[in-house]
């Protein structure tokens, strides 16, 4: 019965039919703020695509569109403020601590939970990554607030200007709308690449307002400490989310040395490699290859399907891909209905033939060039 | 050493179908498992069991009487004990509302034995929201440590941990006090077998079965869907629309021809790739 909300259709009344009136406490809350998630100087492209959809909904509500950035000083705290501004947020708030150089719950969670009680938003949104979820489910925690995970939709209702988060349940079966109704701020995490990045509008008019804050926190307040950090091996390391072309391979390819077809293509096409989940489950290749709902969302410019049935689990992380090509002896399997091109046929036939293809057409433009 | 292990019954989400008409899943035939992710973070508090003399293992899981397979299962692969909170009144608990009741849960069985370590799945496969263990981390002041691969050292007298976690572009070693609450990661290790003497133990072991009050619920507002900020507006079921895929014309064709069929038609409709792949392909 745990987490019932999020996963279960309800069983009592729909509560977004009826206009509820705020805490006049809550009315205080206002505007829209993303976190601004940043490792190595970087800033996490995910926190863009938020500022794009913060953006939307602050428009919706009428009120300013911020930032939060958390940094040690020398990090270039100021630069993600400024840089927040071009992806269109109005003001950003700025804490820069010693304390802050790696992530830590304790302190993030602090100053984030403190930042909330001074300013009070009305809605805090952040990525769904390792960081963002440990960060939201704290930080909603401890300001007793709701907090809706992993959503694919973000909009207003109007009946009640709340934050209303689609997001999908049961693996992808379904989809549910869940609104926060009499709690501030209304918090949501978004899967990297789940939204599109906005195009950077670095000459906008619009001033950028930092607002500083102090942490108020000291090492020695901080019981966990960050012994060392192993970046991982990138060259070895899947991709998926920024590839440009996937070729992913399902349970239709009957076993792990079938799939190596599904690699041939991809070495062909300087391609990453995907995997549906029972393919994943079955052990064929790496859990960082999995594309789906429990896996990772991709958007590439052609992805192909090779023994992929479609099932909804699959389908939700890839069907914004802009080209699918899809292969599978099942002229019924569900993937037809959203893939651009079908092809009804044996994958471990069809993905020979199509590497050879795509290796003389290669081979001949770059001849020709 | 005293470790709990908080675990979720759930049914199992790659079985589930919707309904074509009504859009409500089909749970008929649906098997109830163990939340894939828990087995991990009990096989973990197992292997501590194994190498820490005197380790007391402790299930933890909230939800209907039926939950009480789950525990069962738990115990077969050697549990010691556990307990099934379970109430009406927990029904429509959302992530804040059962971070609530198991944190109390675990106060009340503090109240028997210390709790060095508290385990939980990085998130379940229903609700995938990665919150409840965060959550009952917080109300428990317990240190949190979030997607850990390894437990590389653990010192029972000075009290102190050593893990690997997931972070973003890496793996962080992180040092820290117990108690803390750990989720665990995928692959980090595989549930074992259930033994034979502990399957014949856990068909008989007495299960504690605790309502709102022995679970040492102090405000029924906490609780249930009335504790719970989130509300579900609406359910739906995805995609009403379909555009059917261009099929590429099969018939009495050899791969071949099928492969160079496709090319020239993709490359026709979406010049900008054939450049794209070029220019990935080197």
């Amino acid at each position: 019965m745990s987490e019932q909300n999020q996963s279960i259709p309800p069983v009592k009344k729909a509560a977004g039919r009826k206009k509820v009136e705020l805490d006049p406490r809550l009315i205080a809350y206002k505007g829209v703020w993303v976190f601004i998630e940043h490792e190595r100087g970087e800033v996490h492209s995910v926190s863009w695509e938020l500022l794009g959809e913060g953006r939307k909904l602050a428009d919706m509500l009428g009120v300013e569109l911020a930032g939060v950035v958390m940094a040690a000083p020398g990090e270039s705290g100021a630069r993600f403020c400024q840089e927040a501004g071009f992806y269109g947020a109005d003001l950003c708030y700025l804490i820069e601590d010693p304390v802050l150089s790696d992530y830590r719950n304790e302190p993030f969670t602090k100053g984030l939970t403190d930042l909330v009680n001074q300013y009070q938003p009305e809605i805090l949104l952040l990525g769904a990554t390792t960081l963002g979820r440990d960060l939201a489910g704290s930080v909603a925690t401890t300001l007793q607030t709701g907090l809706t995970a992993d959503c694919t939709g973000l909009t207003i209702d109007p009946e009640n200007r709340s934050l209303a988060a689609t997001r999908p349940t049961f693996g992808g079966s379904l989809l549910c709308t869940i609104l926060t109704l009499n709690y501030r701020p209304q918090m949501a995490t978004v899967r990297p690449r789940v939204m599109p990045t906005p195009i950077p509008a670095p000459d906008t008019h619009r001033t950028m307002r930092i607002i500083p804050h102090t942490l108020g926190m000291v090492e020695t307040d901080i019981i966990s400490k960050v012994l060392q950090f192993i970046p991982d091996n990138t060259q070895n390391k899947a991709q998926l989310p920024f590839a440009d072309i996937i070729v992913a391979g399902g349970r239709g390819l009957k076993n792990a040395d079938n799939f190596k077809l599904v690699w041939n293509l991809a070495k062909v096409l300087g391609a990453e490699v995907g995997a549906s989940r029972p393919v994943v489950q079955a052990g064929w290749v790496d859990t960082d290859r999995q594309v789906g709902q429990s896996g990772k969302t991709v958007r590439p410019k052609l992805y192909i399907a090779a023994g992929i049935s479609g099932a909804v689990q699959h389908r939700v992380g890839m069907e914004d891909s802009d080209v699918i090509i899809a292969i599978n002896n099942d002229p019924n399997a569900p993937i037809f209905d959203f893939a651009t091109y079908g092809i009804v046929g044996n994958a471990m036939q069809i993905l020979p033939a199509l590497t050879e293809a795509f290796r003389q057409n290669l081979a001949a433009a770059r001849l020709a060039s | 050493m005293h470790i709990v292990v908080c675990i979720k019954q759930v049914p199992d989400s790659s079985q589930i179908r919707v309904h074509p008409v009504t859009n409500t899943i089909m749970r008929q035939g649906v098997p109830a498992i163990i939340n894939p992710y828990d087995l991990l973070a009990l096989e973990e508090a197992l292997r501590l069991k194994d190498c820490i003399a005197g380790t007391t293992v402790t299930v933890l899981t909230m939800g209907p009487p039926q939950a009480e397979d789950a525990l069962r299962k738990a115990l077969s692969f050697g549990a010691d004990h556990a307990i099934l909170v379970t109430d009406r009144a927990f029904a429509g608990a959302d992530t804040l509302a059962t971070s609530y009741a198991i944190a109390a849960a675990i106060r009340q069985i503090e109240k028997k034995e210390p709790v060095d370590l508290v385990f939980a799945g990085k998130q379940t496969i229903d609700g995938d929201t990665a919150q409840v263990g965060p959550g009952v981390a917080k109300r428990l002041n317990l240190n949190l440590l979030t997607y850990v691969s390894k437990i590389a050292s653990l010192d029972l007298d000075k009290r102190e941990i050593i893990i690997h976690r997931r972070a973003e572009g890496g793996v962080q070693v992180i040092q820290t006090q117990i108690p803390c609450l750990i989720t665990m990661l995928e692959g980090s290790n595989e549930m074992r077998f259930a033994s034979m003497d502990n399957m014949f133990r856990a068909a008989r072991h007495p299960l504690q079965i605790w309502n709102k009050d022995a679970a040492g619920i102090e405000d029924p507002a906490k609780i249930g869907l009335k504790g719970s900020p989130t509300v579900v507006s609406k359910v739906f079921a995805p995609h009403a629309k379909t555009i059917k895929a261009e099929q590429i014309d099969v018939e009495r064709k050899t791969s071949k021809e099928i492969a160079t069929a496709m090319l020239s038609k993709l490359f026709r409709e979406h010049p900008k790739l054939h450049a794209e792949i070029a220019k990935l392909a080197g």
